[in-house]
Formats: C-alpha cells, sequence, structure tokens
C-alpha cells in the first residue's frame, strides 16, 4: 500500500531519514526548552549546587557508559543491515535494547535511593528540573527501546533493514541527550 | 491618538503620546499610498477583452527597484521609530528621578492596596495610610511606587498617566510617575488575574497640595486610632 | 496487516495509478479511517470549520455581554464573570489552534502538496492518519474541559502562572488541566503532520520539478511546519512543567517556593510569536496562487518572495519578548526586542509590495476567490501597520493589554484565518468536489463578512486608544469607559458581528447546494490555472493523476506573449 510518493528522493535523502530528522529536531528544541530553562534557573540560584551534591555521580557515570556502548552496538547494526545481514543487525539491536534495559533498570535504583533519602520531586525547583528532564529522557530511553525491538523483528527476516539506521539515529539523539543530562544535572556541584 | 479621548497627565504622557503621533506619521502614509495603490491597481488592470496580462518576472532590475526602493526607505522610518521608542522606554522604565514620596501599591485577588506614607512623608511608620481601590496623590510631586502582588500577576494601569506595570508575586518593581493636573480618574487591572480581574476598578484621586495636605490630615489620625483600639491577639 | 512489498524499479516507472490496490474500500478504510491524504484533508477541513462554529458562538455570547452587560444572553444565559473568561479564553484557543492550523496547514496541506507536486499520495500515509486522529482527540479533549467542574479554563490563551497553576486561584482545576492537555495534543498532532509536509515536498516530487518550479504555497506550508516545529519544543516542555505544577505539587513557576512565573511566559511567547507566522506564511501562499490566477501575472520576483520569506521566519525568532515589555523583564532588554520587532517589519512590508507589484499589468478578474485574496492583502496591512504601534517599546508602555491589541490582532488573524481560509476554499472547491460553487451567494457572502468586519474591530481601535482594558466581563464598573459614547461603540461592534455571523448562513446554503449539484461541471482547470493539482480530474481519484505527471517550467507561467494561450501548465511539454 505504498504510495509512488514514498519511492521518489528529489532531495537525494532517503525519506525515512529525512523523517528521523524532522523527530530529532523536534525533541531537540524540547529538551532544549527544558535545560535552558535549568540552565537559566541555575545560574540565578547559587543553593542548587548544594542539592546538586546529592545526585549519584557515579551511577549517573556507569548509565552514561551503558548509553555510549549501546550506541555502539547500534551503530555496528547498521553496519551489519548496510551489508544486508539482517540478522547480525538483529543481534545487534537486542544488545542495544539490553542497554536500554540496563540505563532504566539503573535509574530506577537510584531514583529509589534518592526518593528513600526525601528528594522528591516537589522537594524543590532543582529536584523538579532533575526528575522531569531525566524522566523526559527515560521515556525517549523506553520508547526506543520498544521501537527497537519490532525494528529488530523485521530485520532479523532481512526485511526493512533501512530502518535500521532510522532508529540507529533516534538513539545516538538520546544518548546526545544524557550527554549533556549527566554534566548539568551530575557533575556540576 | 490617546489624547483625542484621555487626558495627558502625567510628565511623560504627552511624550508617549508624541510617540504614538511620530509612528502614526511616519506609517500612515506608507499604509495609504500601498492601499491606494493597491486599489488602483485593481481597478486599472481590470480584464478586458482582448488585453492579454504581460510576462513580467520580476527579476529585471529596473522592475524590482519598485519593491528595493520603497522597502529601504520603510528601514529608515523603521529607525526613526526605534530611536523614539528607545528614548521614551529609557525615560518612563529605567531612569528614576529622586522621589519625592514613595507609595506602596499591592495588588490581590481581587483588589488594590494602597499604602501612602502619611504625614511624615515616610513610607512603613505608624502614619501610613492605607487605602483600598482609593489612590491619592498630590500634583507636581514626583512619585515611586512599589509594586507588588499577594498571589497572582496583576498590572497596575492608569491610563491617564500612560503608565502601566505588571506586578509580579515574589517581586517588588519600582516604578515612578509625576502628575501635571489634578482630576479623578481609572485605575485599570491590566493582567488577567482570575475570575474577579473586571472587577479590580480603583481611582487615582490627582488632588492640589492643599487638598492632599488636607486628605492626609483627616486620614492619619483616623488609621492611628484605628490601629489604637484594634483588638490585640492576648491569649 | 497485508506484507509491504519494497516497490521495485518497475513499479517507479509505473504511471498508472494505484486503484488496483485497494479494490473496493468499506465506508470505515475510505470515511472514518483514511490514509489519503485528500480524505484526511477533509476530516481536518470539517473539524476546524465544527471547531470554527463553536468559537464563533463563544464571540457571540460574549460580545452580548459587552454590548448589553448584565442581560441574559439569548441561547446562551447569563454571560458571568467567570464564564467570560473562559470564553475569551477558549475563543483564542480554538481560533488559533483548532481553527488556523488545522484549516490552512492541515487541510490546504494535505490536500495540495501531493497534487502540487505531481505524485500520488503523502510519504507516509498511516503517519498521516495517526495526526488526525491525535487532533481530533484534542480537539474532544479542549471541548470536554467546558463541562467539568469549575467549568472551561479562563486565563487567557496565554495560561500565565500562577493563575493557570493553582486551582485555588483560577478555581478551574480540571479545566486547565484538561484545556493544557489538549493544547499539547494539538502539538502532537502537527509535529506528526510536519513530517508529511516537509518529506514529500521535498522528496516526492515530480521528475523535472526543481526546487524554484514548487508552487509558493507548498513552500510557504514547508517553511510554516519548520518555523512550528522549531519554537514549539521549549512550550511542550513548559506544558509538562506547567502540568506538573497543576497537579503534583512541583513549583516550576511558583514563586513561593523557588519559582519564576516569568519563565513560562518567555518559553510561550519564544514559540507564541513564530506562531503567528506558521498560520500567516499558509494564508499567503494560499492568496498568492489566486492573485496569480486571476491576475494572469507570475509572483512577482518568487525568489526574492522566497528568500524574505527564510529571513522572516529566522527574525521571528528575535522578536518574542515584545509580548513581555511591562511583565518585569530587565527593562534593557525591551531595547533590544523593540529593534529587532520593528526589523521583522521589513520584509512583511516588501512581501506586501511583492502583491501590488504582481497585480501591475495583469488582466484581473474579480471571482469570489480573488475577492477574498486582495481582501486578504487589504486587510492584513492594517493589522500589519497597526503591529508597529506595539512593537515599539515606548508607545507599547500604554497600548499593552489594551483593545488596541486586541484590534490589531483580528486584523491580522481574521485576513489569515477567516479570509485566507474562504480565498482557498472558495478556489479549490471545485478541484475538491468537481462542481462550482455560485458566483453570487460568493459575492454576497463575501461583502456581507468583510464591511462587518471592519465595523465591528475599526471601533476597538478607538477603544483601545481610550484606555480600554481586554479580558473584562463588563465596563460598568470604570466610570471614564462607562460613558454612553463608548458603550454605543461596543454595541455597534457587536451588532456588526451578529450581522457578519448571520451571513456566514449564505456560505453554508452555497456549500451545500454546490455540493449537491447534480452536474459535475467544474472539469479538471475551471479557473486556467497552470499548476499540477489542476491536471488531475476533479475529484482527483485515489492516486490522484492516471498519469503522474513531468514538470517542464515555473509554476506561475501566465502571459506569455509567444503562445496562443495566456497560461503554460507547468506539466505540458515545450
Amino acid at each position: 500500500m505504498r504510495p509512488i510518493a514514498n519511492t521518489r528522493s528529489a532531495a537525494g535523502i532517503p525519506t525515512g531519514r529525512l523523517a528521523i530528522w524532522w523527530v530529532v529536531g523536534s525533541e531537540i528544541v524540547i529538551f532544549g526548552g527544558l535545560l535552558a530553562s535549568y540552565v537559566l534557573h541555575r545560574l540565578g540560584n547559587p543553593e542548587w549546587a548544594g542539592y546538586a551534591a546529592h545526585t549519584n555521580v557515579w551511577l549517573g557515570g556507569t548509565n552514561t557508559f551503558v548509553l555510549l556502548t549501546s550506541s555502539l552496538s547500534a551503530v555496528l547494526a547498521h553496519k551489519a543491515a548496510e551489508e544486508g545481514d539482517g540478522k547480525k543487525a538483529a543481534k545487534l539491536l537486542y544488545f542495544t535494547c539490553l542497554g536500554a534495559a540496563a540505563f532504566v533498570c539503573i535509574k530506577g535504583y537510584e531514583w529509589t535511593t534518592e526518593i528513600k533519602a526525601g528528594f522528591t520531586i516537589t522537594s524543590n525547583t532543582f529536584w523538579s528540573f532533575y526528575y522531569t528532564a531525566a524522566g523526559l529522557h527515560a521515556l525517549h530511553v523506553i520508547a526506543g527501546g520498544i521501537i527497537m525491538l519490532i525494528v529488530a523483528e523485521s530485520a532479523k527476516r532481512n526485511e526493512e533493514l533501512h530502518r535500521v539506521e532510522v532508529i540507529g539515529i533516534y538513539w545516538h539523539f538520546v544518548d546526545i541527550v544524557w550527554i549533556f543530562l549527566f554534566p548539568l544535572l551530575y557533575i556540576a556541584k | 491618538m490617546p489624547q483625542l479621548y484621555l487626558e495627558a497627565l502625567s510628565t511623560y504622557a504627552s511624550d508617549i503620546d508624541n510617540l504614538i503621533f511620530l509612528i502614526a506619521v511616519l506609517v500612515g502614509p506608507w499604509f495609504i499610498l500601498c492601499e491606494v495603490i493597491f486599489f488602483y491597481f485593481i481597478f486599472r488592470f481590470r480584464e478586458k477583452d482582448g488585453v492579454r496580462s504581460e510576462h513580467i518576472t520580476g527579476d529585471n532590475p529596473k522592475h524590482k527597484r519598485w519593491i528595493t526602493y520603497p522597502h529601504l526607505l520603510v528601514l529608515v522610518c523603521d529607525v526613526f521609530i526605534v530611536v523614539g521608542a528607545v528614548q521614551i522606554w529609557y525615560d518612563v522604565k529605567q531612569y528614576l528621578p529622586e522621589p519625592e514620596e514613595t507609595i506602596r501599591i499591592v495588588g490581590q485577588q481581587w483588589a488594590w492596596t494602597f499604602v501612602h506614607p502619611g504625614p511624615d512623608h515616610v513610607l512603613d511608620t505608624a502614619d501610613d495610610i492605607t487605602t483600598v481601590d482609593q489612590l491619592h496623590v498630590e500634583v507636581g510631586k514626583a512619585y515611586h511606587f512599589k509594586l507588588e502582588s499577594r498571589d497572582v500577576l496583576h498590572s497596575f494601569s492608569v491610563p491617564v498617566f500612560r503608565l502601566k506595570q505588571d506586578a509580579i508575586p515574589g517581586r517588588i518593581i519600582t516604578g515612578w510617575f509625576e502628575a501635571t493636573g489634578v482630576g479623578e480618574y481609572d485605575i485599570q487591572c491590566a493582567e488577567i488575574c482570575g475570575i474577579g480581574h473586571g472587577l479590580m476598578a480603583a481611582r487615582i484621586f490627582i488632588e492640589s497640595p492643599e487638598t492632599h495636605a488636607a486628605w492626609i490630615a483627616e486620614q492619619s489620625p483616623l488609621q492611628l486610632a484605628a490601629a489604637a483600639t484594634a483588638p490585640t491577639v492576648k491569649d | 496487516m497485508t506484507e509491504i512489498v519494497q516497490p521495485d524499479a518497475a513499479q517507479a516507472h509505473d504511471a498508472h495509478a494505484h486503484h488496483a490496490d485497494h479494490g473496493e474500500q468499506s465506508f470505515w478504510s475510505k470515511y472514518v479511517f483514511p490514509t489519503d491524504h485528500k480524505m484526511i484533508a477533509m476530516q481536518y477541513m470539517f473539524t476546524g470549520m465544527a471547531m470554527a462554529l463553536i468559537g464563533g458562538f463563544m464571540v457571540y455570547a460574549f460580545r452580548m455581554q459587552l454590548a448589553f452587560p448584565g442581560i441574559e444572553v439569548p441561547m446562551y444565559g447569563m454571560v458571568t464573570a467567570a464564564k467570560y473568561n473562559a470564553l475569551v479564553t477558549n475563543h483564542g484557543t480554538i481560533m488559533i489552534f483548532w481553527v488556523a492550523m488545522p484549516v490552512l496547514i492541515a487541510a490546504f496541506g494535505n490536500f495540495l502538496i501531493p497534487l502540487m507536486i505531481g505524485c500520488d499520495d503523502m510519504v507516509f500515509p498511516r503517519v498521516n492518519r495517526l495526526s488526525y486522529q491525535i487532533f481530533l482527540l484534542s480537539a474532544v479533549v479542549l471541548v470536554a474541559s467546558f463541562f467539568v467542574e469549575g467549568g472551561g479554563f479562563g486565563g487567557g490563551w496565554t495560561a500565565y502562572p500562577p493563575l493557570s497553576a493553582k486551582a485555588e486561584y483560577s478555581l478551574t482545576g480540571l479545566g486547565s488541566s484538561l484545556w493544557l492537555v489538549a493544547v499539547a495534543l494539538e502539538f502532537v498532532a502537527f509535529l506528526l503532520g510536519g513530517i508529511n509536509f516537509v518529506t514529500t515536498a521535498m522528496n516526492a516530487r515530480a521528475p523535472g520539478m526543481k526546487m524554484f518550479d514548487i508552487p509558493i504555497v507548498v513552500w510557504m506550508i514547508v517553511i510554516a511546519s519548520i518555523l512550528f516545529m522549531a519554537s514549539v519544543g521549549p512550550l511542550i516542555a513548559g506544558a509538562v512543567m506547567l502540568f506538573m505544577d497543576q497537579n503534583i505539587g512541583t513549583a516550576f513557576f511558583d514563586p513561593d517556593k523557588g519559582g519564576d512565573p516569568i519563565l513560562w511566559q518567555h518559553l510561550f511567547w519564544f514559540f507564541g510569536h513564530p506562531e503567528v507566522y506558521v498560520v500567516l506564511l499558509p494564508a499567503m501562499g494560499i492568496s498568492a496562487e489566486i492573485i496569480c490566477t486571476f491576475a494572469r501575472k507570475q509572483l512577482f520576483a518568487y525568489r526574492t518572495f522566497l528568500y524574505t520569506t527564510f529571513g522572516t521566519g529566522v527574525l521571528s525568532f528575535t522578536v518574542w519578548a515584545h509580548h513581555q515589555f511591562i511583565a518585569g523583564i530587565d527593562p534593557r532588554m525591551a531595547h533590544i526586542f523593540t529593534i529587532t520587532t520593528l526589523l521583522i517589519s521589513i520584509p512583511i512590508a516588501e512581501m506586501i509590495f511583492i502583491y501590488i507589484a504582481t497585480l501591475y499589468g495583469g488582466s484581473i478578474r474579480l471571482t469570489t476567490p480573488m475577492l477574498w485574496a486582495l481582501a486578504f492583502v487589504a486587510e492584513f496591512m492594517i493589522g500589519g501597520v497597526t503591529g508597529i504601534f506595539l512593537g515599539a517599546s515606548g508607545a507599547d508602555i500604554y497600548f499593552h493589554d489594551t483593545y488596541f491589541v486586541l484590534a490589531h490582532f483580528h486584523y491580522t488573524f481574521f485576513p489569515i484565518a477567516i479570509i485566507g481560509a474562504f480565498a482557498g476554499f472558495t478556489f479549490w472547491f471545485p478541484k475538491m468536489f468537481g462542481k462550482m460553487m455560485n458566483e453570487t451567494l460568493g459575492k454576497i457572502h463575501f461583502w456581507g463578512t468583510i464591511i462587518p468586519f471592519n465595523c465591528i474591530f475599526i471601533p476597538l481601535f478607538v477603544l483601545g486608544a481610550a484606555g480600554q482594558h481586554r479580558r473584562v466581563y463588563s465596563y460598568e464598573n470604570f466610570p471614564d469607559l462607562a460613558i454612553p459614547h463608548f458603550q454605543d461603540m461596543r454595541v455597534f461592534a457587536t451588532i456588526a458581528l451578529l450581522i457578519m455571523l448571520g451571513f456566514q448562513l449564505v456560505f453554508f446554503y452555497n456549500c451545500f447546494i454546490s455540493w449537491r449539484k447534480k452536474e459535475m461541471d467544474a472539469g479538471n482547470n475551471p479557473w486556467r490555472s497552470t499548476t499540477l493539482e489542476w491536471v488531475a480530474e476533479s475529484p482527483p481519484p485515489h492516486g490522484n493523476f492516471t498519469e503522474l505527471p513531468h514538470c517542464y517550467r515555473g509554476p506561475y507561467e501566465y502571459g506569455n506573449p509567444d503562445r496562443e494561450e495566456d497560461y503554460f501548465p507547468q506539466n505540458l511539454p515545450a
């Protein structure tokens, strides 16, 4: 049922890639707005450094490592897809999903300890931003993981291999958002 | 053109009116010219038997200049407007003259509270005069106002002064005015603040020095007395 | 779900429409869950029109209250202060998000883009369908907000906190949250829709159609989509923050707990200002198409028009705080924003000059669509020049929050959302339905709308200049404004509104009888226009073209001296 429109590429860029860049663009402005608001608040509220001292930089760092590794497997999956090896691409995508799951679990543990220590989303505005930004990011990790599973299901049958690159671009974006979040929420103390 | 409908009763009100007039003078002729030419073309180039439209692409510089030159002239007009706007804005919102009196204005859902300094001319002393929805000021005096809000955003607006300033909860915003004529006029709330927004009508009484002094003299003992006999919390 | 097969090279060159792929479509898959861009366009169009009726009814109710304060409004009841606030808030919200955007961008964009670039559908038909479904959901959520306890949200379409954040202040706790969710869903719907507009226009063009051969309305919708996408993000973040303030006790915007109400204003207006160009650009594109067709003239300096649009788009991100001059921002910031705001008047002025230049040397036929398109330019000029008074910071001290602002933005929004919509609708109705609309009724409707429109808003400029503030349910409480002279103006404006609303019946009647006509009297190209949508049948079948067109030239070849015909369609070989 795919229209002929789908087969054309007058701008020279594959349509799927144009579409995912559109999605990434929208998300950049969403996170950009949220993080810009956070940064401006932070600059105007030096006492936030004290609140930020309670974030766990080790867990945050571990999560950074997890995401970077999963981005690597996403790149390798793309390479496998380009070579036409759908089974290998699917395996690598499953590994990336594992990274997403690990990220979410570590975050769950991290948040549990913080909430138990009394730092909830309503404790003060720093913590509001912390949970909102990291939470929004985590939702994107979960969504990305689910979509990746769907793409991997087709890929292992050597179908829709172009989608591996597309979900990979999304995943790199999710990774890059975290690269901004990590210093802003964890390292800046 | 506000002066057509409303008096200009602060030192900067006429300046604002003049800026508005300047904009009208710079923008009006362009507007009229464009509309006239627009309608003229509609009439002049209406469909006629045997007459074909011209094939004009707009790439020819001889044609293009009919767009580029007016375009540059618009820029020049804008420069004049910017200069005027920046000057007026600075005078009203950045510059603060030495205050002869300071008043406190508190907006809340849905009334204005005004704290006048009383006979000692100092705010936050025992002889302050607090009123609701009535502001009394003396003509010819430079006032500072300290604007606050108790709950949501409000905005203190005195049309005859051409003055307006939003009140933000959690902040005290300082502004100034100096009245140039006596009378009794509207104060409006200029930021939607809930269902009672339309009820936040207040009045400003701009009074001559004698009338104002009399008002203060009359109000202050009443206030002091009220404070003295007010029930205090004992046990 | 049938297996999707990658189209192969042979299929790519297959010029025949894909009727066979679908066979007989059921009622549900054709009308309720369509993926065909034309049907999705109709869905957006009719939803937008329905919401316009609701938004229009709201104006009726609150203007009756202003003209006859304290008197029960027929067919509505008493407009209390609370109801008044909810009516003006939702009127504004509906007209921008549920009328202007769906009609100008989603309906016309969906209908026109694949046709004008010569392909058979949007690139992602299922995403397209999803975008409408989310849009419809957003409309339902908004309407639901009127009927919950406390009533609809009444804090202005700008929703400034703390009023919008705390139920104890707004007294519309649930209504405020539903309003916010509705707006957020609408944003998501348009972000999804944008995927299709941009990728289809960029990638699915007919062979031979270069960038500068694309009809200007397609460009305008694409640029508008990009502007929307680039500006709405911070407000989505802000909406999440506001929702949390409303419902879980965070304090992003609560000054008592370390938050800042002004942050919302920045997030809102950073989107809010580009948003006005998001709706302006498609309306300008629609007018341009119509003016070229009925003046039989090429769009003057097409490339300049396009580059100016890019410039306007970029500049639109630098002006937002002119909505906040009085808000308590650092006074020094005002200087920057007054400069950028006045700068943006320059490209807009240039675009107006281009419209005027396009008329020069033309052979102008005043059909109903042409009347609307010309009215768009003439009326928008008033909106444009009155904006200068507001962009000048010193003057805005006086004009902010007065009816002068309101009249200014109605002289921009009404041309955009109403005049532009009628222009497009009357122009492309023959293509959409295969039948011509009645010209006489069309002209009656036109004059019956335009004359009252001016009668409504010119008095409002006067009232604004006299210091009358917005969002106030009755001016009886303000002695300086309660004078009979001013009240007469309010009554005059309201009566003009009633007349204008009455004339809309002429439009609906015209639509109905034209649609119901037995004879398909439009043919493919009743207006003798050059762009590709007029190559397809009227209405276009599923798949649009029996033979997918090739593009040989620019979109506005009118008046060529060496042709017998005074126009040279894009799809005809040299």
